[in-house]
C-alpha cells in the first residue's frame, strides 16, 4: 500500500470549487423544495388519517401505505422511467421533450411525496396521542370538529411531534443524494466527479461529509429552537 | 328541561344503556351515581351528543339531540360540561381556555371575552391564576377553571362527568363548593359523583344505575331515607361506609 498523497487544495480550485458549490446548491435546493411539497401535503394526509370520515381515512391510509412501503430507490426510479410511459401520449410526450429540468423535477416530487408519508404518520401519531377528552372538551362547548383540529388537537400535536419531524427534515436532505441515480448532480455526484477527475476520494467525500454535517447540524439548532420557542409550559419534558 | 325517552345504546352486542328514561327541570339538580361501568357517564354524554345512543329521544329545551337536522355544535355550546380530567387546553393560558370558545362560537369580541373570563376567574377565586397554563395550576384549580370555562357560555344547563374523581381529597371540596354555589343559583344541573355529601346538600332528585338501566330515581329525602331497590342500598352501604 502506498502512502496517500493529500491534495486539499484540489478542492479551492477551478471547475472543482465550481462543482462543489453547485452540488452544494442543488442539494439544498431539492431538500427545501421536497420538504415544501411534503409538511403541507404531509400534514394533510396524516389529519385525514385521523377524522370521522372513513372514505378520507382509507384514501389517506392508502397513499401512506403505498409511498413508505416502496424503497425510495424504486420509486425515483418509477417516476423518471416508467410513470411517463403510463401518461396519456400527449403528456408523456411532453414529460420527455418539453419539461424543463426533468430530472430535478422528479427528484423534488419523488421525494417530496415520498417524505410527505413519512410526515403524515408523525401527524397521525401526534394528533392520536392526545386524549380523546381533549376532543370532547372542544367539541362539547359548541366547537365544529374543524375549529377543534384547528385551534386544539393541531397545535398540541405539532408540539409534541418536532423531534420526529427534525428527523424527517433532515432525511429530505440525506436521501437527495439518491438523485445522483437519475443524473441530477447534487452534491454527492458532484463529489464522485471529482474523484474520478482527480482522484482525491477521500478530499472530495470528506467536502461533501462536512456540508452534509453543516446542514443538518443547522437544521438541528434551528429546531431545538422552535422546540423550546414552542413548548407548552409546564408539560413534561425528557432532557431538555 | 332535558328529556331523556327509552335511551337504549348497544356496543355491537354489548347493551351499555338500557330502556333509560329520565326528565331534569329547569333549575334542578340531578345527581346521578351507580356502580362503575352501570352507564353513567354514558348517559351524561348522550345528553350532548358526544355519545351517540342506539334507540330513544333526548331533547333539551325541545332541541332533538339524536336528529339529523339538529345544528350539534350550536346545541351544545348552550349545555356546558365539566370532565373528571378538566380538559383543559394544555398550550393556553386559564384565561386564554376561557376566551376561546366564546370567540370562536359565540363571536363575542376579545374585550368582551377576556373581561366575561376575568370576572369568572374572580368567582372562583382564581384571578390569579389568569395567566397561568394548565401543567402550572393544581387539579382543585383546574377543575374550577373547567367550570368556568363552561359558564363562560352562559349555558342553559350544566353536565358534571364525575367531576371530583381525579382530585386529591383536600381539592374536592374547592370544587364542590363552587358546585353548591351554582346549584343555589339556580342553574340546571345533572351531576355524575359519588359524593353523597354534595347529593345530600343540593340534589333535588339522585337517580341510581346499574348495568345501564336506570334503577332507581328518587327525591333526595326518599333515596337516603325510604325503602328502595336492594342494588341501591348495597352500593350506598359500601360507599357510605368510609
Amino acid at each position: 500500500m502506498g502512502v496517500y498523497n493529500w491534495n486539499w487544495s484540489i478542492l479551492f480550485k477551478e471547475p472543482y470549487l465550481g462543482w462543489i458549490i453547485s452540488g452544494f446548491g442543488n442539494t439544498i435546493l431539492i431538500a427545501l423544495l421536497a420538504w415544501a411539497i411534503a409538511f403541507p401535503l404531509g400534514s394533510v394526509i396524516g389529519i385525514l388519517r385521523t377524522v370521522e370520515n372513513r372514505v378520507l381515512r382509507l384514501a389517506a391510509t392508502t397513499y401512506v401505505e403505498i409511498f413508505r412501503n416502496i424503497p425510495l430507490l424504486v420509486q425515483m426510479f418509477l417516476w423518471y422511467f416508467v410513470v411517463p410511459e403510463l401518461l396519456p401520449a400527449d403528456w408523456g410526450r411532453w414529460v420527455k421533450r418539453d419539461l424543463p429540468y426533468p430530472q430535478f423535477i422528479t427528484v423534488v416530487l419523488c421525494l417530496g411525496l415520498y417524505t410527505a408519508a413519512r410526515v403524515a404518520e408523525q401527524v397521525r401519531s401526534g394528533i392520536e396521542a392526545i386524549p380523546r377528552g381533549q376532543r370532547n372538551a372542544g367539541l362539547a362547548m359548541g366547537l365544529t370538529p374543524t375549529q377543534v383540529y384547528r385551534h386544539v388537537l393541531i397545535p398540541v400535536a405539532y408540539r409534541t411531534i418536532i423531534p420526529p419531524l427534525t428527523s424527517d427534515f433532515l432525511g429530505v436532505f440525506k436521501n437527495s443524494s439518491l438523485a445522483l441515480t437519475i443524473g441530477v448532480l447534487e452534491l454527492t455526484a458532484q463529489s464522485r466527479q471529482i474523484e474520478e477527475y482527480t482522484f482525491a476520494a477521500f478530499e472530495a467525500f470528506a467536502v461533501a461529509t462536512v456540508l452534509y454535517c453543516l446542514v443538518t447540524g443547522l437544521v438541528i439548532a434551528i429546531m431545538r429552537v422552535v422546540e423550546t420557542r414552542t413548548r407548552i409550559v409546564g408539560a413534561i419534558t425528557v432532557g431538555g | 328541561m332535558i328529556e331523556i325517552k327509552n335511551v337504549s345504546k348497544w356496543y355491537g352486542t354489548f347493551r351499555v344503556l338500557d330502556d333509560c328514561s329520565m326528565a331534569i327541570a329547569k333549575g334542578e339538580v340531578v345527581v346521578i351515581c351507580g356502580p362503575s361501568g352501570s352507564g353513567k357517564s354514558t348517559l351524561i354524554k348522550c345528553v350532548n351528543g358526544l355519545e351517540p345512543f342506539t334507540k330513544g329521544e333526548i331533547t333539551v329545551d325541545g332541541i332533538s339531540v339524536g336528529a339529523r337536522s339538529t345544528n350539534l355544535p350550536k346545541l351544545r355550546s348552550r349545555i356546558g360540561m365539566v370532565f373528571q380530567n378538566f380538559e383543559l387546553f394544555p398550550h393556553m393560558t386559564a384565561a386564554d381556555n376561557i376566551v376561546l370558545a366564546q370567540q370562536k362560537v359565540l363571536g363575542r369580541g376579545a374585550e368582551e371575552a377576556r373581561a366575561k373570563a376575568q370576572e369568572l376567574l374572580a368567582r372562583m377565586g382564581l384571578s390569579e391564576q389568569a395567566a397561568k397554563f394548565p401543567a402550572q395550576l393544581s387539579g382543585g384549580q383546574q377543575q374550577r377553571v373547567a367550570i368556568a370555562r363552561a359558564l363562560a357560555m352562559d349555558p342553559i344547563a350544566m353536565l358534571f362527568d364525575e367531576p371530583t374523581s381525579a382530585l386529591d381529597p383536600e381539592m374536592i371540596t374547592e370544587v364542590l363548593d363552587v358546585m353548591v354555589k351554582l346549584a343555589e343559583e339556580g342553574m340546571t344541573m345533572a351531576v355524575v359523583t359519588h359524593e353523597m355529601g354534595f347529593a345530600r346538600r343540593v340534589a333535588h332528585r339522585v337517580v341510581f344505575m346499574d348495568q345501564g338501566a336506570i334503577v332507581e330515581d328518587a327525591t333526595k329525602a326518599d333515596f337516603f331515607g325510604k325503602p328502595r331497590s336492594e342494588r341501591a342500598q348495597l352500593f350506598l352501604s359500601k360507599i357510605l361506609t368510609h
